[in-house]
């Protein structure tokens, strides 16, 4: 009996740690290859021209639907927005709350989560592409850093993209809300931005700025180790790559989430 | 290379490796002696291709080293090991072309990152091997374009380009049509004769790749159970050197 209670013990420990204790393996080597990154960003010899077309990719391409998203994000901003300040007969504060909303929140937010969907799977997928079929050994082997001519770019990029992305997100759904707000639902225009003028503080956006930075590392740091590491965790071939894609873009997301509470309450 | 032209360059001594809890390398003794080309044969899946990996330090051992022009590969870090690579070559079984660049960037790749040369030597360099392998005009072909003969060949003028000291060419027939088995098999001699390389060649291409090697080894089991010259290995009577060399009559003809 006593036995039988033992190795219910051992596997019920058994079962938690393993778990526990892959998680924290997972967590070390991610930060190994963080470090990594970081010294061969700051290290020569730099790769200019790989940096110019991954941040063509991760930035310019990221375009359209930054601008999509960013115009709708607005428009739905001034309309859920206007409902409720007319309660309180406010709607002059539709520009401030619109615009905080934006630069505070929702900009970097949303441009981060757009980006991971269209640029960090793909970049995933890429990179684990070439991790199965050799194109990282075959650097290795002509004593090329796979870190420098692969990952690299792509945290430049982000690091580039997300700010300029987040910003254009932002205007692009102050302009969305004024359209809403003030052409549909009849706010003053001169209230509108006039009051944006106010309220919206230097710090609010510097507050978005850090979050983009901070996003930016995040999601080329989990998309480019998802796809550095296909294969050798789990699964083989085209499954795993699709896994890993899968996995970054779902890390991604919830750490971007993650993140944003845990900057948002430095700065209340 | 300091080494005389007889001396050894890579020297392999009781390399074991298990993978997963099964022990692939049970110790395996080798040398590779200077500007030879020697070719390790043995069944699928002995372990031939982790033997490989483990000399260009793709993986580590897990006992045993391996000695490159005097120095332990298996220790160094990887600054140490870079000026080592540098004079490597290798045809991975894949080919593992870039396949986001075309032929021509791919052969000039080692070249640009590597060797301080113009464009313009670059250039030449880059169309004189490819006209060496054959595929002289497919320089703004994509690999994804190409059949695989044509891939490995791109592969083949990738591992030569920059001049290495030695060259590893993992089964670089394997899957191709005799023709082109045959023409894969000339390049390598010519160029080894050109060029003066070190090669080792993995290999299923039995008698073919006979005729290509000075020396053969055969992996079985985790060890070298043969090592020694084309002749010696056709009347060879270990019992598994025999098995594998006059099993099937038809390998050599397919």
């Amino acid at each position: 009996m006593a036995e039988i209670m033992i190795n219910v013990i051992k596997r019920f420990f058994g079962f938690i740690g393993a778990p526990v204790v892959a998680l924290l393996r997972d967590l070390g080597m991610m930060g190994m290859f963080l470090a990594n990154t970081v010294y061969h960003t700051v290290s020569p010899p730099f790769k200019p021209r790989l940096i110019v077309k991954q941040t063509w990719f991760v930035g310019y391409l990221s375009l359209t639907v930054i601008l999509l998203t960013g115009a709708f994000a607005g428009m739905v901003l001034a309309l859920q927005i206007f409902y409720t300040l007319r309660k309180f007969g406010a709607e002059s504060m539709l520009g401030p709350a619109i615009a905080l909303s934006l630069i505070r929140e929702l900009g970097p937010v949303f441009a981060a989560l757009m980006v991971t969907g269209r640029a960090g799977s793909a970049i995933t997928a890429e990179i684990g592409i070439m991790s199965i079929s050799e194109q990282l050994d075959a650097l290795h082997v002509m004593a090329l850093n796979p870190v420098r001519y692969v990952i690299v770019p792509n945290f430049v990029a982000a690091l580039i993209s997300f700010p300029l992305l987040t910003a254009i997100f932002d205007v692009v759904g102050i302009y969305g809300g004024y359209l809403v707000g003030v052409k549909l639902l009849g706010v003053s225009s001169g209230v509108y931005f006039g009051e944006m003028r106010n309220f919206v503080l230097m710090e609010d956006i510097r507050i978005g700025f850090y979050k983009a930075v901070a996003f930016a590392v995040i999601v080329s740091w989990i998309c480019c180790y998802k796809g550095y590491t296909v294969g050798k965790r789990s699964g083989f071939g085209a499954q795993a790559v699709s896994k890993a894609t899968t996995e970054a873009v779902v890390t991604s997301s919830v750490s971007i989430l993650l993140a944003d509470y845990i900057i948002g309450s430095f700065f209340v | 290379m300091t080494m005389d032209k007889t001396g050894v360059l890579i020297e392999i001594r009781d390399v074991r490796k298990s993978l997963k809890g099964h022990q692939v390398l049970k110790g395996v003794n080798l040398n590779v002696y200077k500007a030879e080309i020697l070719a390790i044969i043995g069944v699928s899946g002995g372990g031939k291709s982790v033997l490989l990996k483990h000399i260009i330090r793709l993986m580590k051992p897990d006992f045993g080293t391996i000695t490159i022009d005097g120095k332990d590969i298996t220790v160094l870090a990887d600054r140490q090991l870079n000026p080592i690579r540098e004079k490597f070559g290798m045809l991975f079984q894949s080919g593992a072309l870039f396949d986001s660049i075309n032929v021509y960037d791919n052969v000039a790749f080692p070249l640009r990152e590597r060797k301080k040369m113009t464009e313009e030597q670059v250039r030449k360099k880059v169309l004189a091997v490819l006209d060496d392998v054959g595929l002289s005009g497919m320089e703004r072909k994509y690999p994804s374009e190409m059949s695989g003969g044509m891939k490995k060949r791109v592969a083949l003028a990738r591992a030569i380009v920059a001049d290495p000291e030695i060259v590893f060419f993992d089964e670089p027939t394997t899957g191709l049509d005799p023709v082109r088995k045959n023409a894969i098999h000339s390049l390598i001699k010519q160029n080894h004769r050109k060029y003066g390389y070190t090669g080792l060649i993995i290999s299923h291409e039995i008698p073919d790749i006979f005729d290509v090697a000075d020396r053969v080894a055969m992996l079985h089991e985790g060890r070298i159970v043969f090592e020694g010259t084309p002749e010696a290995i056709m009347s060879s009577d270990i019992p598994e050197v025999k098995a594998f060399i006059h099993c099937c009559p038809a390998a050599g003809a397919k």
